[in-house]
């Protein structure tokens, strides 16, 4: 491409845009003030006639940057898509005619908006670059699968069945895991009556022979380095070490059970007839074929099936969330009894029954009614194991009554408890500020031995986040989308992430293989994995000016930086998912995108227009998040809410990239208020980058001080939560700040 | 996306319906570079979760995870979007299926910049579907806030009017054309993806119930619509009676499902859905309002028992095991009055509430005559196998009644299947 910057310039006049503004006064401020090469008025500018004038302009070579000054950049997007340039929207649609009342009083501030939003895209057109990937990366393709249970077993066959090799780890001797160990499983087909087999044979057996599988039995995985498409892996195979290269990673680490010994009341160390439903798995695999008696070889006449035990309970010891499949498998071994023998007194004693396979589950539990198993809504207060029957006593919920009996076979259903490792959220980070006390301690007190599984050598830890307060599971936390980890190119699948029965572990982990896919072949490219998928851009760290302070490693959400041996900040491109939060982290602004930078927001900032204090036409900067409460704008604007037309709104990727800097300037250059809006913060989080608006919202807190040191009041600085949704609620934000600038006055550093 | 430049090869895979599943299988292909036309029979893309008020147990906003999926579709050059589409037939094999597919005319032409200089001239009022008939629209419409594609849809009712020849008049990118008509086309396909979804349980089929009798009873999903401030009742939880705020309401759990009569399956979305809702009643009112929920079994399974935990640490919440038998009406109130038994205790009951909200669960809208024979449908109309069909996949409420989370989580992995299918495809081709 040619050197020379030449700028085209684009201005709309459809949808009003004509009518409602100095469409010339514009042009003339593009030229003049915003110096760039030429401009050009469109009737109908995503029309096709108007975007084949914009293409050929490219085409000939006339601009080889635009500004498209229209509507929302959330709007026309593929008609204003022209990869081949940069493209800066200049928002005067929805940000100016549509927000702004249609009157003439408010004509001459509206035609300051418009000018200053073209002011805008002119200065940031002149730092934007087209993003082209780093080169470095490289492609390896290879997918490791970390466990062997049904889980890992079927993402390690749907991956090599797309045609990827497989790298398959296993702790164990043996593959299957939990599923290997059953007896038979829940159906999943019509007419949903009886048990089935669980297939695992087979499945281990198409591992073992797929070409595209490399199996590790009694292995555990010593260390991980690098990121997707470069992961070096170091194998602990049994005392051996050996390295593989791979590409993406799918944790399909499984669940322990979850251990009753502690629960006194259920007198499980008591009695071998006391057992879990694992325990029973087994009991019946070990007679198959012949009549399951009880442990000490007695004829069996009665069962009975506890549920929820130490489980949906917040006493210490317990789960206080419910594993989901246990119902269904009380149900089904009680149908496994009854089909050896009808006249075996089944009793099941719950509290909500929950059936948690699909649509058939419902058919299966009646099933398990016709065939003569009695359910009991109660809760059990003790078993006796002392004599030599088993006495279970109970309050039942329906006769509001205490009742006992005795039973032969007691099956206590446990739960499940993740094998997550160690919660990366309580590494500790030379630099960081203390973690309070109750963050690190409370989490993890299941009595299970936490050991790492990834042995991740990335700064924020060895292993992936748990979710805050997600009782040990680890974070996967969007609805929307449920394998977005905090680390890029792993993928947790199964009831690592959230309990899960078979075949929704099944589901989970098919879906999970083709993330690992997607990354691996996007890292190969240079593009980013959700939410900003394909995006080539990613940040640049300047060692130059560089203090080392390491802010950026320990804000990144997704660990993508690390400390080099030069102990300069060490990025790793295809972690990173283009956020830009190191960016705001980086007190010293030496992290920018090629597309999106220190200066691409920054001169905008510094190009609006500040009229003087005698003018007594207050400015406010507003600094709104990309995905939510800009499009909450844009829909403001679609029901033609208006809001103060003293406000100059900025999209931002992310609140987390909000540099202190912006908001510094803006003061000094003589904004009178700055509204910046973010998403959702805590357990509950919406930020699409985990914690970029928990970031800022604590970088923020400092600017108060900031401003006091500056005699500023600390309003004119306020950081919301917004939601998309909040169409009445932003504009309204906005005229908060007006309101409160004309009571509190104009700042007094305008020059 | 006009029908004149729908292209496919046998490469290309048609994902039929875009909600959130659709949605979700057409992006993840499209991810790896893989070509994908969604259809859609409604006017805007989206389905059942555009119509959500909040999703549990975040209590976030759907609008929000479907802008990011929107602004993969905008960004994408390899998903087409066909809306107004409709899929009367399916047949062929893995590399080789043929849709029919009817295109119903929107008689807006994709000019339309959604500037709304046409919608001064409207008077009339249509029954707004999106919002379950509970408020009118004009016969110009988007159906929300964030409707994609952004442009306008007209009510054949519009049709030959003066009001539209004025609207067209007030168009400056001619962009309305009466005259355009359904058209019936064929797309050649790959690989077929069902993402066709569910529809709420009719309420009405309820005898005893009496939803099409006593105006205060009510639906979960119109109850979520009543949230929205920009639904009929712009956010306030009204008696259809009198327009009274309504502060003391009952939820039925299973309102049609787990009941040979009706739904024989638990359809999992609705205890959650009814907690969910019992919270808006209390972000609403504060303490100022009673909330009852009769049920069978709470089914707030995994990390959802958290939720369950903290409605039922909610005062003003009772939960009361029972299948409600019948529902009558006081003449004078019109409250509709609950009777049954409290099965904890046997306790015989006759409760007045304010209102009713039946938590109604998910009918799937699987065809099964659409679809090819192979195909195999459980009696509750999900697809359960399409193995004897290689090329042929269902995803999310096509498969089994799931939520969201489910939905998306099943059509990811209904991706990686039908990538394997096109790559064997790819296969024969080189």
């Amino acid at each position: 491409m040619n050197s020379e910057v030449k700028i085209g310039t684009f201005l709309c006049k459809g949808c009003g845009l004509g009518d409602r503004l100095d469409m010339d006064q514009l042009e003339l401020i593009a030229t003049r003030e915003g110096k760039v090469t030429y401009v050009k008025q469109h009737d109908y500018l995503c029309g096709d006639e108007g975007v084949a004038l914009i293409q050929n302009d490219i085409d000939s070579g006339e601009c080889n940057k635009i500004i498209v000054a229209a509507c929302s950049k959330r709007v026309k997007t593929q008609a204003f898509n022209f990869p081949e340039v940069s493209v800066a929207r200049a928002n005067l649609r929805e940000g100016v005619i549509w927000s702004q009342p249609d009157t003439e009083e408010a004509a001459e501030l509206t035609q300051e908006m418009a000018a200053d939003y073209i002011r805008m895209a002119s200065a940031e057109i002149k730092f934007i670059q087209l993003p082209s990937a780093s080169g470095e990366q490289e492609v390896n393709k290879n997918i490791l699968v970390v466990g062997a249970g049904i889980t890992g077993l079927t993402a390690a066959l749907e991956a090599a069945n797309t045609g990827y090799k497989v790298v398959l780890v296993e702790k164990e001797a043996t593959l299957g895991g939990m599923t290997a160990k059953l007896y038979n499983r829940i159906p999943t087909k019509s007419p949903y009556q009886q048990p089935e087999d669980t297939g695992i044979e087979s499945m281990i057996e198409k591992v073992n022979s797929s070409d595209n599988i490399t199996v590790y039995t009694n292995t555990t995985i010593a260390k991980t380095e690098g990121a997707p498409g470069r992961f070096n892996i170091t194998l602990d195979n049994d005392g051996t070490p050996e390295t593989v290269s791979i590409g993406a990673i799918v944790q399909a680490s499984g669940f322990t059970l979850h251990d009753p010994s502690h629960l006194e009341q259920f007198s499980y160390t008591g009695s071998d007839n006391i057992m879990t439903q694992a325990d029973l798995e087994q009991h019946f695999t070990a007679n198959a074929g012949a009549q399951v008696k009880t442990k000490d070889g007695k004829e069996i006449k009665r069962v009975t099936f506890i549920q929820c035990v130490g489980q949906r309970s917040e006493e210490e010891g317990h789960l206080s969330y419910c594993s989901g499949y246990c119902c269904g498998t009380s149900v089904k071994q009680a149908i496994n009894f009854k089909q050896q023998n009808p006249d075996i007194d089944t009793k099941v004693i719950y509290t909500h029954l929950r059936v948690s396979t699909g649509v058939g589950g419902e058919d299966f539990y009646r099933s398990g009614q016709d065939q003569g198993v009695v359910f009991l809504k109660g809760t059990v207060s003790n078993v006796d194991a002392s004599g030599d029957k088993l006495t279970v006593s109970y309050k039942d919920i329906i006769l509001e009554e205490d009742l006992s009996f005795e039973s032969d076979l007691v099956i206590l259903a446990t739960g499940m408890v993740p094998n997550s490792g160690v919660d990366a959220n309580l590494t500790e980070m030379e630099g960081e500020e203390e973690k309070s006390e109750e963050e690190g301690a409370e989490e993890n007190d299941l009595s299970i031995p936490v050991k790492s599984i990834l042995n991740l050598d990335y700064r924020q830890g060895t292993d992936l986040p748990h979710l805050i307060n997600g009782k040990g599971f680890n974070d996967s936390h969007f609805i929307c989308f449920p394998y977005e980890t905090a680390r890029t190119g792993i993928y947790t699948a199964g009831p690592v992430r959230r309990p899960m029965d078979i075949h929704q572990a099944s589901e989970d982990a098919t879906g999970a293989a083709l993330k690992a896919i997607q990354v691996v072949e996007n890292a190969g490219k240079g593009r980013a994995a959700h939410p900003r998928s394909g995006d080539l851009s990613f940040p640049k760290f300047q060692n130059e000016g560089c203090t080392q302070c390491g802010r950026c490693t320990i804000e990144c959400p997704f660990g993508a930086i690390d400390i080099g041996e030069d102990k300069y900040p060490k990025f790793n491109e295809s972690r990173c998912r283009r956020c830009g939060t190191c960016m705001g982290a980086c007190p010293v602004r030496v992290i920018s995108f090629e597309n999106y930078s220190i200066d691409t927001v920054g001169q905008q900032i510094k190009n609006i227009d500040i009229p003087d204090e005698f003018d007594e036409k207050p400015r406010i900067l507003c600094l709104a998040c990309e995905n939510d409460a800009y499009p909450a704008l844009d829909m403001a604007a679609h029901n033609r809410i208006t809001h103060s037309a003293y406000v100059r709104i900025i999209p931002v990727r992310c609140l987390g990239s909000v540099s202190a800097s912006w908001v510094s300037d803006a003061l000094n250059t003589g904004f009178d208020g700055i509204v910046l809006m973010g998403c959702k913060t805590g357990d509950d989080y919406q930020c699409h980058f985990i914690k970029g608006s928990t970031l800022a919202k604590e970088r923020m807190s400092k600017v108060a001080d900031t401003l006091e040191t500056m005699s500023l009041e600390p309003v004119r600085v306020s950081t919301y939560e917004v939601a998309i949704t909040d169409i009445q609620r932003a504009p309204q934000l906005i005229n908060d700040m007006a309101d409160t600038i004309e009571e509190i006055g104009l700042n007094p550093f305008k020059f | 996306m006009t029908i004149e430049k729908v292209v496919s090869s046998n490469e290309t895979t048609v994902v039929v319906g875009a909600g959130i599943s659709g949605m979700t299988t057409a992006i993840e292909l499209a991810n790896l570079g893989n070509k994908v036309i969604l259809i859609e029979k409604e006017p805007y893309i989206g389905g059942r979760v555009t119509q959500l008020y909040k999703y549990f147990p975040k209590l976030c906003h759907p609008t929000c995870g479907f802008e990011i999926n929107l602004q993969k579709i905008r960004a994408s050059q390899d998903i087409t979007v066909l809306t107004m589409a409709e899929v009367i037939d399916v047949a062929g094999s893995e590399g080789d299926f043929t849709l029919k597919v009817k295109v119903h005319p929107r008689y807006i032409k994709e000019t339309c910049t959604a500037c709304g200089d046409c919608t001064p001239a409207l008077t009339s009022e249509f029954d707004d579907q999106y919002n379950l008939g509970m408020m009118k629209r004009k016969g110009i419409y988007r159906n929300n806030n964030n409707a994609y594609p952004n442009t306008y849809t007209i009510d054949p009712g519009l049709l030959g009017t003066d009001e539209l020849a004025e609207a067209k008049k007030a168009c400056k990118f001619d962009a309305i054309d009466e005259d355009m008509a359904e058209e019936n086309i064929e797309l050649t396909a790959g690989v077929v993806v069902w993402a066709t979804g569910w529809t709420p349980y009719d309420a009405a089929k309820i005898q005893a119930y009496g939803y099409d009798r006593f105006d205060n009873v009510i639906t979960n999903i119109e109850l979520e619509r009543m949230m929205d401030p920009y639904g009929p009742t712009g956010g306030k939880i009204l008696r259809p009676s009198d327009n009274t705020e309504a502060k003391n309401v009952a939820f039925i759990q299973c309102a049609g499902s787990r009941d040979e009569n009706h739904l024989p399956h638990c359809s999992r979305f609705c205890c959650m859905a009814s907690l969910k809702q019992t919270h808006y009643l209390r972000e609403k009112y504060d303490d100022d309002f009673e909330a009852s929920i009769y049920y069978i079994d709470i089914r707030s399974i995994d990390r959802f028992e958290d939720f369950y935990k903290k409605v039922q640490n909610d005062d003003n919440v009772t939960f009361i095991k029972s299948k409600v038998a019948s529902i009558t009406e006081d003449d004078e109130t019109k409250n509709p009055i609950l009777h049954g038994v409290d099965t904890e205790g046997y306790h015989r009951y006759s409760n007045s509430h304010d209102l009713i909200v039946l938590a109604v669960g998910m009918e799937s809208n699987v065809e099964k005559d659409i679809l090819p024979e192979q195909i195999e449908v459980n009696r509750s109309n999900y697809i359960e196998d399409t193995s004897n069909l290689p090329g042929f996949y269902a995803a999310g409420c096509s498969t089994d009644a799931l939520d969201v989370n489910r939905s998306v989580q099943q059509s990811t992995a209904t991706a990686l299947r039908a990538l394997q299918s096109i790559n064997h495809i790819s296969k024969g081709n080189s």
